[in-house]
């Protein structure tokens, strides 16, 4: 995370209004050769990104887009042509890339492996890895999106391709890593194991950084529990009041505990569902199954979710189930969700959004907790996807496991500290939920 | 600072731990290691008790295996010895530098030379007086010139006791805005040094960051007006030239602070103790101890140990603790990530027996028996054992 | 490491014996590697006390610094360990054998390459940095060095960065290359000390294994109480004899040791990927060996960014490679895939060997292959496959139901009506599948250093080895 916290007080962040910090960025492109917009979970990035493109190619003046995922590249073209229906994008890929059909229905959209087969649309968007083999073009504007998330020598594959650029994403989900050692590079500016956002910050200290201060996805519930565990130097408020997001279960409730958790998490927007204190393997089958139980009981009650969008049942693709590690979503999805319910490792659940989340949390069980259980982008993902609700499974236990945690971190010489620490965030998200306690051996 | 100690309040009950063997001084060093395996009551309650653990390591038949090479320790000294030579003139170089400070000239305090004729502990509090006033001064921004304090005496309190800094550290201040100096004779190569040592640089610097701070605040002025930007002050490259690095400590500020919070609660831990545990070592006249060692370690084994491989390189008892951990038999021998991998299991004999099914599983270990015959299953077949 | 080298070391400590974790040798053993034993001087970065090497384990040499804080001792060591060690490089140059490229000039290749082996990762650490201090040497201008002695430091630099890349046996740390192949009953921690973890695979743990009187510690570090006891009075002494006869009772132990742990080794035989591993190696050095040939500059200190995206990139393809090769070499490294659901094995039960898919000319053989398994399958339908016994396959997963696999074999069969014989499995044999695949994109082009553009700083200043890096003191 780039904010330096040790400067002068919190961003007024809140005080600002997004419209206002939209004009800003708006206003700065042409002043600066880059601009980095930070965005919380949720606070509009995607309506950013397509107002800038908008922007940009009202100049007339050629844009590209760059992307993480073919389905973030996907997500974009479709909001793009949905708003503004007069521009043409061309949408690059690579040869074994099937667009979706809704892509195909799309009037000014081309599909094509090569820039000469796109015609000569406003915008050209595709991922960083397609990005990386064109080099024979040089755009004046482009746009990075999820730039937090990709690591810098990707950009330093693309960054010829550009004049300038607006670099927008979230600061405090997961870093970008590597399966090989890079201690060789740390401390070099241009580590290449860092963000995209680090890298050419550190090169480009003047650029202007602007934050989105709503978050139009988490609740009144939420926000301010996420924003000062994970942003505690730069904060954001909820877009919604607190009463402007409900959750109501329709069917009454059996007085067990997975339906308690529910209840609770209905009414305040958390849970945590605990269950007794024991260290187990990872794959621990009794909260694998609370967690299954949790997503069928919240199904089998028929919660419906009343928003500033309306009134709307929340059904299984509304609901995610998210975990550390990838065994344990294979024994989540292997104990018999329906298959509409999203599980995955919070690694792939960066940028998406849901009503509810089920999530195991990753020190659950653990008696020694590592540096990947304990980065706070890991819990930040998991803890941020829900407009509505949070119900977590836990063994107790945890507090214990932070207090036990030995410190003894190695330290580079001339790479910036990150905040927040994991540990902190860890503890304060903990300290919240143990507010939403249930426990699953008090029936 | 301290005050009455009653009977059966904590301290009391930890320099009854302690006995009659003198406390060892909490240095920076100790204090930045309390950090080290916060979830061991044993360490905890001997660091809390101030018990010299190196002396009752080697009292059990165990001793630590930490030695300083006198070639290290020649070269530590002349390398301060350097950095500090001409009032600091080297040091004042790179300040200037690396704070980008428009030093002209600074006054150098050296506070080690007040009150060495006094006793050892008297000493310590004249120049702990001494220091303060030296440090309120300045805060009150009546030094116009930036001052270099070299050897300040600063103080903590831990669990219940005000230790007494080892003053190997310089404070600089300017215009009120004060910053620590380590030194450190470990190399710092192109811009790199070793991340282990840098991170027991950055705990110690933090220790005194914290004590100055603390000592500001007791003065009435704003402890932030101590940066949490030490200075590291290492040779460059393969030369005695030194190099000054900027090294922010705010996060290992914040592990102190807990460390030192959870110091406070070692009543919680006392309170399962029996009355009369004492860790004392009964030095004889000569010092010496003269417990009987079996009697001592009893003692010592009454206090639960959370043992790991890194202890070995961070806790005098190690060797103890390892030893009593073969003896059991315990998986933490083969480090936290198999031991945290075995879920409950915390014997190796249990998880073995679990693996060739000679053992049934108790309630809640089915998964874990179920992974580990999975696992045996696996390695008998690609071995061709029976 | 997963539960299955757990359980391995669990099943040492009770046996009181290390237990194997792999059934073949994962790295290249040379037929006349160089053993190297370097000792530092405590306190110091890369002051050299010492060092034990040579490729006739009857034969070593012990090369002294006599009086270790004097610089023109060691460089005088420098020069000596060069002696040494550059003609042992240079002795592979000459037979080499001209290799064919897809795209590009044919090139010539080392039929053989050099290869150092150090005790542990210090020995690593602290050859890298005795290349660092000797490289920028030069042997005109003010501060004069041996001619061989910035060679030596660029051939250090380099075996130093081939110990860090994946999968690389130029520069092996025999620790590690042990504590691949072996699971001891003592913590990882433990087993980079050299002596109890042969101790721990020849005949079980050693009290003594960590008593630097009965063993020293395998450097680079020495052990302080011999820094005290017995060197510092011998240099005081003055006498370069009685220093190098301290030196060598801390180095001779660890001699006979390296060549024990390179005889464990070469007990097991070579993985099937290993001589095509070691042929990248070959190839290295041979673009190494031209670069000094040519008279190219020094390693950089650091990176720049464009070589250090480079580097990133060649060597997570080398992880990932190394990692995939490991697994089809060797069933017991493919069996942590196996428990953790990535992989399964069994025998074949059923086979469709005639399946096919599409009409006319754009049929296409896709034969089904039923595989039975105790193991845990936990890969979707639809996830491509590899097996170690059919490397040129792939496979697609079409369902597992109560330890029946179906597998569509959809890569490899060749353009026939029929499958060919030997193509499909045939019923009752054992067979292996995972998702663990050796396809790997190749990695797009990246900027000519000196078009780096400015999101990285823009171009960097061109280096050029100057007085100042010849004259950085040694002190």
């Amino acid at each position: 995370m780039t904010a330096d916290p040790g400067t002068g007080s919190p961003e007024p962040g809140p005080e600002h209004s997004p419209e206002q910090v939209i004009a800003d960025v708006l206003a700065d492109l042409p002043r600066h050769r880059g601009v980095v917009v930070d965005s919380p979970p949720g606070a509009g990035k995607s309506t950013l990104v397509v107002r800038a493109a908008a922007h940009l190619a009202a100049t007339g003046e050629p844009l590209m887009i760059v992307a993480q995922t073919n389905e973030q590249v996907d997500d974009l073209v479709v909001r793009i042509c949905d708003k503004h229906p007069h521009l043409t994008v061309g949408r690059l890929s690579a040869g074994a890339y099937a667009p979706p059909p809704r892509l195909l229905e799309l009037a000014g959209v081309r599909v094509g492996t090569r820039v000469q087969d796109l015609g000569d649309p406003d915008i050209v968007i595709a991922t960083a890895d397609k990005w990386a083999w064109i080099g024979d073009r040089k755009w004046p504007w482009a746009i990075v999106d999820e730039a937090y998330q990709m690591r810098s020598d990707k950009l330093l594959r693309i960054a010829g391709l550009f004049e300038r650029a607006l670099f927008v994403g979230d600061p405090g989900q997961l870093d970008p890593f590597s399966i090989v050692d890079g201690d060789r590079w740390s401390g070099l500016s241009w580590d290449p194991l860092q963000s995209a956002v680090s890298v050419l910050l550190r090169h480009n200290p003047d650029l202007p950084v602007h934050r989105l201060p709503v978050s139009w996805r988490l609740p009144a519930t939420a926000a301010p529990v996420v924003s000062r565990a994970f942003y505690p130097f730069t904060g954001f408020r909820s877009g919604t009041g607190p009463d402007e997001r409900r959750m109501e279960l329709v069917t009454g409730g059996l007085g067990t505990p997975h339906d308690r958790a529910l209840e609770e998490a209905a009414r305040s927007g958390w849970a945590l569902l605990e269950l007794p204190e024991r260290h187990t393997v990872r794959t621990d089958g009794e909260a694998v199954r609370a967690v299954a139980l949790l997503a069928e009981r919240l199904l089998q009650r028929g919660a419906v979710a009343g928003s500033e969008q309306g009134e709307r049942p929340v059904t299984a693709d509304r609901i995610a189930v998210g975990a550390a590690h990838r065994d344990q979503v294979a024994a989540i999805r292997a104990a018999g969700l329906p298959p509409e319910i999203t599980v995955d490792t919070a690694n792939r659940l960066q940028g998406r959004e849901y009503d509810v989340t089920i999530v195991l949390h990753p020190l659950s069980g653990r008696r020694d907790a590592t540096a990947f259980h304990l980065e706070s982008g890991r819990l930040c993902v998991l803890a941020s996807r829900h407009r509505h609700a949070c119900v977590v499974v836990a063994r107790a236990g945890i507090a214990e496991l932070l207090d036990a945690h030995p410190s003894a971190e190695p330290v580079q010489l001339g790479v910036p500290v990150k905040f927040p620490d994991g540990w902190e965030a860890n503890q304060a998200v903990l300290e919240h939920l143990s507010r939403h306690r249930v426990r699953a051996d008090r029936g | 600072m301290s005050g009455l100690k009653r009977e059966g309040d904590p301290a009391h009950r930890l320099d009854a731990l302690r006995g009659t063997t003198p406390p060892r001084p909490h240095d920076a060093r100790a204090i930045a290691a309390l950090a080290a395996n916060p979830g061991c009551a044993r360490r905890a309650l001997m660091d809390g008790a101030g018990l010299d653990k190196d002396a009752a390591a080697r009292h059990l038949g165990f001793p630590a295996p930490f030695g300083q090479s006198p070639f290290a320790i020649t070269r530590g000294n002349a390398f301060e010895a350097l950095v500090k030579a001409d009032g600091c003139a080297e040091l004042l170089r790179m300040l200037r530098e690396l704070l980008r400070l428009p030093v002209a000239e600074v006054a150098y305090h050296d506070v080690e030379n007040v009150g060495e004729n006094a006793d050892a502990r008297s000493g310590a509090h004249l120049r702990h007086a001494h220091t303060r006033s030296l440090i309120d001064r300045a805060a009150r921004g009546e030094d116009d010139a930036g001052t270099l304090y070299d050897h300040p005496l600063l103080a903590l309190t831990i669990a219940g006791h005000t230790a007494f800094l080892e003053p190997d550290v310089v404070a600089f201040q300017l215009g009120g805005r004060f910053h620590i100096v380590e030194i450190k004779s470990f190399a710092v190569i192109d811009g790199q040094a070793e991340p282990s040592a840098a991170a027991a640089a950055a705990r110690q610097a933090a220790v005194y960051v914290l004590a100055l701070r603390t000592l500001l605040e007791e003065l009435g002025h704003d402890p932030l007006r101590v940066s949490h930007d030490v200075v590291l002050v290492c040779p460059e490259n393969f030369a005695n030239r030194p190099v000054a690095t900027l090294v922010d400590v705010r996060r290992q500020l914040a592990v102190l602070r807990r460390q030192l919070a959870r110091m406070t609660t070692l009543d919680r831990l006392m309170a399962g103790l029996p009355e009369d545990l004492t860790f004392d070592l009964r030095p004889g006249e000569d010092g010496r101890p003269t417990r009987p060692v079996a009697e001592l370690a009893d003692a010592v084994r009454r206090t639960t140990a959370r043992y790991a491989p890194d202890c070995l390189s961070t806790c005098d008892l190690c060797f103890f603790c390892r030893d009593e951990a073969r003896q059991e038999g315990a998986s933490d021998l083969l480090g936290r990530q198999v031991r945290d991998e075995l879920g409950g299991v915390a014997s190796v004999a249990e998880a073995l027996g679990l693996a060739d099914g000679s053992r049934d599983p108790a309630e809640g270990q089915e998964e874990i028996a179920r992974l580990l015959r999975n696992a045996e299953r696996l390695r008998r077949e690609c071995l061709g054992s029976v | 490491m997963s539960l299955l080298t757990s359980l391995a070391r669990l099943r040492a400590l009770d046996e009181g014996i290390a237990q194997p974790v792999a059934t073949v040798r994962h790295c290249h053993l040379s037929a006349r590697p160089m053993v190297f034993v370097p000792l530092r001087l405590s306190g110091e970065a890369a002051a050299p006390l010492a060092a034990m090497l040579g490729d006739d384990r009857d034969r070593p040499r012990l090369l002294v610094v006599p009086q270790p804080r004097n610089r023109d001792l060691r460089f005088a060591w420098a020069a000596e360990l060069a002696g040494v060690l550059l003609p042992y490089v240079e002795s592979f140059t000459a037979d080499t054998e001209t290799v064919e490229r897809r795209g590009g000039d044919p090139y010539e290749r080392a039929l053989d390459a050099p290869q150092l082996v150090v005790p542990n990762t210090g020995g690593v650490a602290f050859t890298r940095l005795l290349g660092r201090s000797t490289r920028f040497r030069r042997a005109d201008g003010p501060y004069p060095v041996p001619e061989s002695v910035p060679l030596l430091g660029r051939w250090l630099t380099y075996f130093a960065e081939r110990a860090a890349y994946p999968g690389s046996s130029l520069t092996l740390a025999a620790t590690e290359e042990l504590g691949r192949h072996w699971a001891s009953g003592q913590s990882g921690l433990e087993d980079g000390n050299l002596a109890s973890l042969v101790a721990w695979i020849t005949e079980g743990p050693r009290e003594e294994a960590e008593d630097p009187l009965v063993w020293p510690p395998a450097g680079p570090a020495t052990d302080p109480g011999f820094d005290a006891e017995v060197l510092a009075p011998a240099i005081d002494s003055g006498s370069a004899e009685r220093v190098t006869e301290a030196l060598r009772t801390q180095l001779a132990p660890t001699w006979r040791l390296m060549w024990q742990a390179l005889d464990l080794l070469a007990g097991l035989e070579p993985g099937a990927s290993v001589a095509q591993r070691w042929e990248q190696d070959r190839a290295s050095f041979s673009a190494m060996a031209e670069s000094v040939a040519e008279g190219g500059p020094p390693q950089p200190r650091r990176d720049g960014a464009v070589a250090a995206a480079a580097r990133l990139a060649r060597m997570e393809r080398a992880q990932a490679a190394y990692e995939v090769q490991r697994a089809y070499d060797d069933p017991l490294v493919m069996a942590e895939y196996r428990l953790t659901g990535e992989a399964f094995a069994g025998e074949v039960v059923e086979t469709v060997p005639d399946n096919a898919e599409g009409e006319g000319r754009s049929r296409k053989l896709r034969p089904l292959v039923v595989i039975k398994t105790d193991d845990p399958v936990l890969l979707p339908p639809g996830t491509a496959l590899g097996t170690p016994e059919r490397r040129a396959q792939g496979g697609e997963l079409v369902e597992a139901h109560e330890g029946l696999v179906t597998v569509k074999i959809t890569k490899g069969m060749g353009r026939g009506k029929t499958a060919a014989p030997g193509t499909v499995p045939d019923v009752g044999e054992r067979v292996c599948y995972t998702s663990l695949t050796g396809d790997f994109q190749g990695s797009p082009g990246l900027p000519d250093a000196e078009a780096t553009p400015w999101t990285h700083g823009g171009p960097p200043q061109q280096y050029v080895p100057d007085d100042e890096d010849a004259q950085e003191e040694w002190s």
